[in-house]
C-alpha cells in the first residue's frame, strides 16, 4: 500500500479528532476508543479458533473479517488488560467496519503514524496497528479472490 | 532510609529485602509524607484505566529514554522528570507495574543509574493489587513540583555496554534471561511479541539460560530466598561470583533478574546489558552460539 494515499473518510475524521485535542488528552481519547470496542457476536465468541492472531501486537489480539456484497465487517477480540491494543482495534473498527472492499484495501499501511500519537506511544506499539490492518487486508483479498 | 522498611517475614530473608514492599504496606502508606508511588507499565493506557490511589504514572518509552539517541536521559533530563513527578532526592519511591513488574524493575534500574537511594518495588505489581480487590481510581493526583538536584548518570556499576560484554566472555558469568526459543536461536523475538529486527538468533557464547520468569511465582511476586538461591547460586555454580552480566532483548526482562541478583540475593556487582539481543544480534562480527549449550569462547 502506498504511504502517500489519503485515509478513508471515517479514518481521516478520527485522525483529525486526535490531531485537534491537546497532547495530554490523546491517551484519554484512545482509552475511550478502547472502551467502545464491540463485544464479539456469539458465533465468534463461542468459536475463538475462527479468529486470526496478530503477533505484531504486544498483547494478545485476534481478528476476523467478513465480506458480504462488497461490504467488509470486522470483529476483534482483545482482553481488558490490554487497553492500548483494544484502542487501536477500536479505531480500525470505527473507521473501516461497513466500508467497501475497495476502501479497506486502499487504506494506507501507515495509518497508525497519522494519529498524532508518536509522542505518547512508542513506534513499536504503533506497529501492532499496522499488523492488524495488514491482516484485515489479506483476509479481505482472500475472501474476494 | 527515612521511611521504615516493610517488616514482612518473606522480605527479611532476602539480602536487601528493604527494597521490596508488599501491597499491604503500600495500602498503609498511601498518604505517608515522603513516599511517592509510581506505576510503570508496558501498556501505555493501563494507568488510565485505574491505578493505586495517589500513584503517578511514569512511562519507560517516552520519559526515561532519550528521544533521539538509543540511551537514557541525562542528569538534567532526569532532574526535570523527577520535579514533574513530585519526587525529591530523599523521597521513598515505590514502583509497581504490569507483567510481573518488568517495567517497574526497568524503571527502578534507571533510577539507580542516577543514584536515587530509596527505590522499592511493590511485590506482585499491579496484577496483585487488583487481584486482592484493593481500591483503584482514575483520578490523577495533583503533583506538587519539587526540587531535584542534577545527579550525573553513573553507568559503570550497573550497566554493561557491548565492548565490555565482548571483553568479558569467558571471564564474567553471563545470564541470558530470554525464553528457551530465543536462547537457542529458534526465534529472534519473544513469542507473541513483535519482531524487533534482530538479524541473527542465538546467544552470547558462555551465557547460561535462566528465563526471567523462573524468579517469579504465578501471582507475579518474587520467589522466596531459598528458591532463588537454588536457582541462581547453586544450579549455575555462582557461589562466590561477584560480577555478573544479565541480558535479554532490550533490557527490560533482565532488569527483573538484575533486581533479583543484586537486591534479593545480595551479589555485589551485577550489570544489566541493556543493548541486549537487539544490539548483539545485529552487531557485525559479534560471536554467537546456537542451540542449547552455552558454548565456549575460543
Amino acid at each position: 500500500m502506498s504511504q502517500n494515499q489519503d485515509l478513508p473518510a471515517k479514518l481521516q475524521d478520527i485522525a483529525n479528532e486526535f490531531a485537534e485535542v491537546p497532547d495530554s488528552d490523546r491517551l484519554q481519547l484512545l482509552l475511550e476508543f478502547s472502551q467502545s470496542l464491540p463485544e464479539l457476536p456469539e458465533r465468534y465468541a463461542e468459536h475463538p479458533e475462527l479468529l486470526e492472531p496478530v503477533p505484531e501486537c504486544q498483547s494478545p489480539i485476534f481478528l476476523v473479517t467478513e465480506v458480504e456484497d462488497g461490504i467488509v465487517n470486522l470483529f476483534f477480540s482483545a482482553p481488558q488488560e490490554a487497553p492500548t491494543t483494544r484502542g487501536f482495534a477500536s479505531i480500525l473498527h470505527e473507521g473501516l467496519n461497513g466500508e467497501s472492499v475497495e476502501t479497506v484495501l486502499s487504506t494506507p499501511s501507515d495509518v497508525a503514524m497519522r494519529l498524532s500519537m508518536t509522542d505518547q506511544v512508542s513506534p513499536l506499539r504503533l506497529n501492532g496497528m499496522s499488523g492488524m490492518l495488514a491482516r484485515i487486508q489479506r483476509q479481505v483479498k482472500e475472501a474476494t479472490a | 532510609m527515612s521511611i521504615a522498611a516493610d517488616t514482612n517475614e518473606k522480605f527479611a530473608q532476602y539480602a536487601h529485602g528493604e527494597n521490596l514492599v508488599s501491597t499491604d504496606w503500600v495500602a498503609q502508606n498511601l498518604n505517608t509524607d515522603g513516599v511517592v508511588i509510581l506505576e510503570s507499565d508496558e501498556d501505555v493506557l493501563l494507568y488510565e484505566t485505574g491505578h493505586v490511589p495517589g500513584a503517578v504514572k511514569i512511562d519507560w518509552h517516552t520519559e526515561l529514554n532519550d528521544r533521539v539517541t538509543r540511551d537514557y536521559l541525562d542528569g538534567e533530563g532526569f532532574a526535570s522528570l523527577m520535579k514533574a513527578k513530585g519526587i525529591s532526592r530523599d523521597s521513598t519511591v515505590v514502583i509497581y507495574g504490569d507483567k510481573s513488574n518488568w517495567w517497574a524493575a526497568y524503571a527502578l534500574w534507571v533510577f539507580k543509574l542516577f543514584g536515587h537511594e530509596d527505590v522499592r518495588l511493590m511485590d506482585g505489581g499491579r496484577a496483585k493489587w487488583i487481584e486482592e480487590g484493593r481500591e483503584t481510581t482514575t483520578e490523577k493526583p495533583a503533583v506538587e513540583a519539587t526540587d531535584y538536584p542534577v545527579a550525573e548518570r553513573r553507568d559503570a556499576a550497573i550497566r554493561a555496554f557491548l565492548p565490555e560484554v565482548k571483553a568479558n566472555i569467558g571471564v564474567t558469568p553471563l545470564i541470558d534471561v530470554r525464553s528457551p526459543d530465543e536462547y537457542t536461536g529458534r526465534r529472534t523475538h519473544m513469542e507473541g511479541y513483535p519482531e524487533e529486527g534482530a538479524l541473527r538468533g542465538g546467544h552470547i557464547p558462555t551465557a547460561r539460560s535462566v528465563p526471567w520468569a523462573k524468579a517469579a511465582n504465578e501471582d507475579g511476586t518474587f520467589k522466596g530466598f531459598d528458591e532463588l538461591k537454588a536457582l541462581y547460586i547453586d544450579e549455575l555454580g555462582l557461589a562466590g561470583a561477584n560480577d555478573i552480566i544479565a541480558y535479554c532483548r532490550i533490557g527490560e526482562r533482565s532488569s527483573h533478574t538484575w533486581f533479583v541478583l543484586k537486591y534479593l540475593l545480595g551479589i555485589d556487582s551485577v550489570r544489566n546489558y541493556d543493548g541486549s539481543w537487539t544490539e548483539w544480534g545485529n552487531a557485525v562480527a559479534a560471536p554467537i552460539v546456537k542451540g542449547e549449550e552455552p558454548g565456549e569462547w575460543k
